[in-house]
């Protein structure tokens, strides 16, 4: 199994807010970003927070964004925000 | 009964302090006894938790940022492979930590949060100061991290990138402060001491060298 | 709707304190205990985050860090069928007994 995605790619964070757990901050989501680096894949924690075997692995992809496109009043233009997100939360941009 | 005796063995747990306990604690308590009564956990596993939680102090992370000071080569492999380069100061780690080292230069500045929950570098810093659990450092470090800073005392040039990472899975990130100005020719052992906590979570610079 | 523990920029409740304190004993003991449960694999640690964040905002809000883990230890043990709330509460009378 492949990642998805490479460093460079620009991607889109999924909205969503499902019942139950999972591990992508609402104040990313609906946000484009750029993927930094690629991590392994792990088990998926939305299935492993109930008991599951967190099947299939889920690339996770360290995703920086820049400040000033995810807070209204954000001025340092240079200034990111870097986050860990798996591959299903993300989406070509 | 048998579990009175259990606390009594728990070098940890002296039988005094049932006297004080708060609601939760009893809880804890309760849990603890009930648990240790049906063989699920033992006294010495509870034991040998709590003398790792107890060993491990920023001390440890500290040795990793004065080796990465003083051996280029070494911190190439850090940022590259954190968790093999500390293996190499003997420092183990467990299965369950995957951890990044990122590094603070003249043009870029990190500082680390979990805003979901309380993740942290704990195999190198030890267990995290209450602010870092704070629900005020979670949702305000990332969306004003020069302000936070500023704070806890750090004052960053407007041109320096700041860059917050929020470790939102599996990933632990300690940071890699600069190496400050004066140190240039400190013993390795000396530095250490000039890195603190604060620094490798990045809220703070390390500290300058004492001017002999 | 933002779930209780996803505070990334919620709420603005104005500068961070710099408060820190020495782990009692019994939270050294409770993340001690989580740490061995999770050795023995009788829940794993997003269980134990799934849990937390299924708490009230008030309780989530006013419960201190390990009062909050302790919460979902008691809740993953019965869950999980490893103790029973009756047990549980049986033990907590025996402590407070003790305690007099």
């Amino acid at each position: 199994m492949e990642p998805k995605f490479k460093p460079g790619d620009v991607v889109r964070i999924r909205e969503d807010y499902p019942a139950r757990h999972f591990r992508t901050p609402g104040y990313v989501q609906g946000k484009t970003g750029t993927i930094a680096a690629v991590h392994n894949a792990f088990r998926n924690p939305e299935s492993l927070a109930y008991g599951g075997d967190g099947l299939p692995r889920q690339y996770l992809y360290l995703v920086y964004l820049t400040q000033t496109h995810l807070w209204e009043h954000y001025t340092a233009a240079q200034d990111k925000l870097y986050i860990d997100i798996y591959e299903h939360w993300l989406e070509r941009a | 009964m048998s579990h009175d005796r259990d606390h009594a063995h728990n070098a940890h747990a002296p039988i005094e302090e049932h006297q004080a306990m708060t609601a939760y604690e009893k809880r804890a308590c309760a849990i603890e006894s009930l648990l240790l009564e049906k063989g699920i956990i033992t006294a010495d596993e509870l034991r040998q938790q709590l003398e790792e939680i107890d060993a491990i102090t920023p001390a440890l992370g500290a040795k990793v940022v004065a080796r990465a000071w003083v051996d280029p080569a070494f911190k190439i492999r850090l940022l590259a492979d954190a968790k093999e380069a500390i293996a190499e100061l003997g420092i183990a780690t467990d299965a369950l930590t995957t951890l990044v080292a990122v590094e603070n230069t003249p043009h870029i500045h990190n500082v680390v949060v979990c805003t979901l929950c309380s993740c942290y570098p704990t195999t190198l810093l030890g267990l995290p100061p209450d602010w870092y659990k704070s629900l005020n450092y979670r949702s305000r470090v990332v969306v004003a991290p020069r302000e936070v800073l500023r704070e806890f005392g750090t004052e960053l040039p407007s041109d320096i990138e700041v860059r917050v990472y929020d470790s939102t899975a599996d990933m632990r990130y300690l940071v890699i402060p600069e190496r400050p100005t004066g140190a240039e020719h400190t013993r390795e052992e000396e530095l250490a001491e000039l890195v603190t906590r604060d620094s490798m979570i990045g809220v703070a610079k390390a500290r300058l060298p004492v001017k002999s | 709707m933002r779930h209780v523990h996803d505070r990334g920029g919620w709420p603005d409740v104005g500068a961070v304190n710099p408060t820190e304190h020495n782990y009692t004993v019994w939270e050294k003991r409770i993340h001690a205990l989580m740490r061995v449960l999770t050795r023995h694999h009788l829940f794993r640690v997003d269980e134990m985050r799934r849990t937390i964040e299924s708490m009230t905002l008030h309780d989530y809000e006013t419960l201190s860090y390990y009062e909050r883990w302790i919460t979902a230890i008691e809740h993953l043990m019965i869950e999980k069928g490893v103790l029973t709330c009756k047990e549980i509460e049986e033990r907590i009378a025996q402590v407070e007994t003790l305690q007099r």
